[in-house]
């Protein structure tokens, strides 16, 4: 049985003159106990995709079910077993730290006795503040928080909108641990980041780019159909070189990366020419191992 | 049930924990109430009079005496010319002139008929109204006095009486309409407002995503608003009795009734305005414009609706303010039951059901 199933999945905004289309025919599967990533740039389609997916929109066409329930059909048996967390940490500013998980524990027809052993990583953490108002919280014990209120209910799939936007790099690389152990407790992790370095720890990514799906795979299957060469060069003049390589047949593609231009090549023919054009100029030129982002710059190139 | 319960309590813990809210929603019904009561008078009390008297005789000296002596006028200074008196309104000085012709006695015994000229100054048609009819009847008394001595044939004297407020008080009018004004800011309003604070703040995005009904999670909003109107409605009421001696002549229960009733219809137009919009900005607007506003005007507690364009007043009839107003006026007041006042009641009702079907119809169980 598969946790998520979504098929061919369209939806758009707005009157017919200026329509936006958020989702242009999305279709994939996730299993049960995966930690499902969904990497893409902000406007890619993300929320609109977990609004559907957590019954809060309706899709134009296509289909979709959560643990075999359709989310339009079926949208309050699934409103009963999935846990959401939107990009926004949507907690009661007002009450406590105590107060919003009892509340969100009572909404869901349980009690944090029942769950505590779920939530204890987490909530351990935080609950050396539990008589703080919760938006007296700094960003990754928000962030925490609101974990903790999506999973009281012991929910069979998760959704985390953007969990780790606006919080600092410490509290990201724990709330990925987190979620490494969440996952050992079976529960089926879907979880949307912009950002390209926590692709790696997902089970299998999903890359979206303007409602489109370039590629489903395991991070290391998706670096592995990389076949092109890929450099890095350094220069003087940086944007004068980026604007140099992008000139010469042999290049597929130059982007900026780091303090490095990453170069494409087509094919390993190609490099020489280049590579010794721009060594007589003293650019500092050598071979990198492509990671997700090169990945994703170059499906989005072939996808254009 | 429980979940219900655990909605209530936190909707209380936002209204307890905003203090500054919290004082501005139990303050504003007795802030207003003392303001009408006090500070906005319609009522007029020693108003400053000139008096230009070319006859300085018998009758006119007790008239100016007796003009004098009512707790409506202050007989200021006489003066000897129309200049000055015109100049003395011009400053603002006066609000009345009273002039006697010369011969004024004489006039009255022998050709039994005497002018007196009252000038008032309109700027403030009300004020000027209520001046002219207030010394009119002074004088009407006196002459009352001085037929009654010579006992002319036919006379017809009127008499007048005012009902259920003979003291022309002006709470007896603001204190229904303070009610219906309060009720439906905190109600209205504030049910709106909260409602949509949980959509801009996105948590009612989780909400809709659990077991929860969404419309559990709005009508447990309502609750607590319900409860602080009825606080509202009580300190209206004691204020009205204890300070302002405005009694309560109908029967207290009715009222009460009346006034969870119109509660009731406030709370499902709060409702109603929180399903059509994402923004406390809008909601807020909506509340003043959409009903604050016509509340105010139209409901025949500032201005009496009769003397209204055709147009306005039949607006006036979707304002349920306009027919709380009446219930309170008559319930209150004047002292009648609900056989007197069944239609408002049932009017009521129906607004209350309409809007709470409508806003549960509009409610919507997705985010769009």
């Amino acid at each position: 049985m598969k946790a998520v199933v979504v098929e061919n999945v369209v939806k758009s905004y707005g009157s017919k003159k200026d329509l936006v289309e958020a989702l242009k025919g999305i279709s994939f599967e996730v299993d049960r106990g995966e930690l499902f990533g969904i990497i893409g740039p902000d406007g890619a389609g993300k929320t609109s995709l977990f609004r559907i997916l957590t019954t809060l929109l309706l899709a134009d066409s296509g289909k979709a079910t959560i643990d075999e329930y359709d989310v339009v059909k079926d949208f309050k048996a699934i409103r009963q077993r999935v846990g959401y967390m939107p990009g926004r940490f949507s907690l009661y500013q007002d009450l406590t730290v105590e107060e919003n998980l009892e509340f969100f524990a009572t909404t869901f027809n349980t009690t944090i006795r029942e769950n505590y052993a779920l939530i204890k990583d987490i909530y351990s953490q935080i609950e050396p503040f539990k008589d703080r108002r919760a938006g007296k919280l700094s960003g990754g014990m928000k962030q925490k928080l609101a974990l903790s209120c999506a999973l009281i209910h012991r929910p069979s799939v998760l959704f985390l909108d953007e969990p780790t936007t606006g919080v600092d790099a410490v509290s990201r690389k724990e709330f990925w641990d987190m979620l490494q152990n969440l996952k050992r407790s079976g529960i089926t992790i879907l979880v949307s980041t912009p950002y390209m370095d926590e692709a790696n720890l997902c089970d299998r990514i999903a890359l979206l780019q303007e409602g489109k799906l370039l590629s489903i795979n395991t991070p290391a299957g998706v670096i592995g159909n990389f076949k092109q060469p890929l450099y890095a060069a350094k220069g003087s003049r940086m944007l004068q070189l980026l604007n140099e390589l992008k000139t010469f047949k042999e290049v597929k593609d130059a982007y900026p990366f780091g303090e490095y231009h990453h170069v494409v090549f087509h094919d390993e023919a190609g490099v020489p020419p280049v590579a010794s054009y721009f060594g007589a100029s003293g650019v500092e030129m050598f071979p990198v191992t492509p990671g997700i982002e090169d990945c994703f710059m170059d499906l989005m190139k072939t996808n254009e | 049930m429980k979940q219900f319960g655990a909605f209530v309590k936190k909707e209380f813990y936002h209204i307890l924990r905003d203090r500054r809210t919290l004082f501005i929603l139990l303050g504003m019904p007795v802030v207003q109430i003392i303001i009408f009561g006090f500070a906005l008078t319609n009522e007029v009390k020693n108003a400053k009079v000139l008096v230009f008297d070319n006859a300085k005789d018998v009758a006119s000296t007790s008239i100016i005496h007796e003009i004098d002596a009512s707790q409506y006028f202050d007989v200021q200074q006489n003066v000897t010319s129309y200049s000055q008196v015109e100049s003395a309104f011009k400053r603002g000085a006066v609000k009345l002139a009273v002039v006697f012709p010369s011969g004024f006695n004489n006039d009255l015994e022998h050709v039994n008929k005497a002018p007196i000229q009252l000038i008032a100054d309109a700027s403030d048609p009300n004020t000027a109204n209520t001046l002219i009819n207030y010394a009119s009847a002074i004088i009407m008394d006196y002459q009352d006095r001085i037929t009654n001595e010579h006992r002319l044939p036919y006379t017809i004297s009127t008499e007048m009486r005012m009902l259920y407020n003979p003291q022309l008080k002006g709470a007896y009018t603001f204190v229904p309409g303070v009610m219906a004004m309060v009720l439906m800011l905190v109600c209205t309003m504030m049910t709106a407002i909260t409602i949509v604070r949980e959509k801009e703040m996105g948590t009612m995005e989780v909400m809709l995503v659990s077991p929860v009904q969404p419309l559990k999670v709005v009508i447990a909003k309502a609750v607590p608003y319900l409860l602080l109107s009825m606080v509202n409605v009580a300190s209206i009421l004691l204020l009205s009795v204890f300070v302002l001696d405005v009694p309560i002549h109908g029967s207290l229960f009715l009222l009460v009734g009346e006034s969870l009733l119109f509660i009731l219809t406030c709370l499902a137009f709060g409702l109603l305005i929180s399903t059509v919009t994402d923004s406390q900005q809008i909601a807020m607007f909506i509340s003043l414009v959409g009903m604050f506003l016509p509340t105010i005007m139209l409901s025949g507690f500032m201005f009496p609706i009769e003397n209204m364009p055709i147009l306005l007043q039949v607006i006036s009839h979707i304002i349920p303010a306009r027919w709380f107003f009446v219930i309170v006026t008559s319930v209150m007041i004047k002292g009648l039951g609900l056989g007197a006042i069944w239609k408002e009641t049932l009017i009521l009702m129906g607004m209350m059901l309409f809007l709470l079907t409508l806003s549960i119809k509009k409610f919507k169980i997705r985010l769009a």
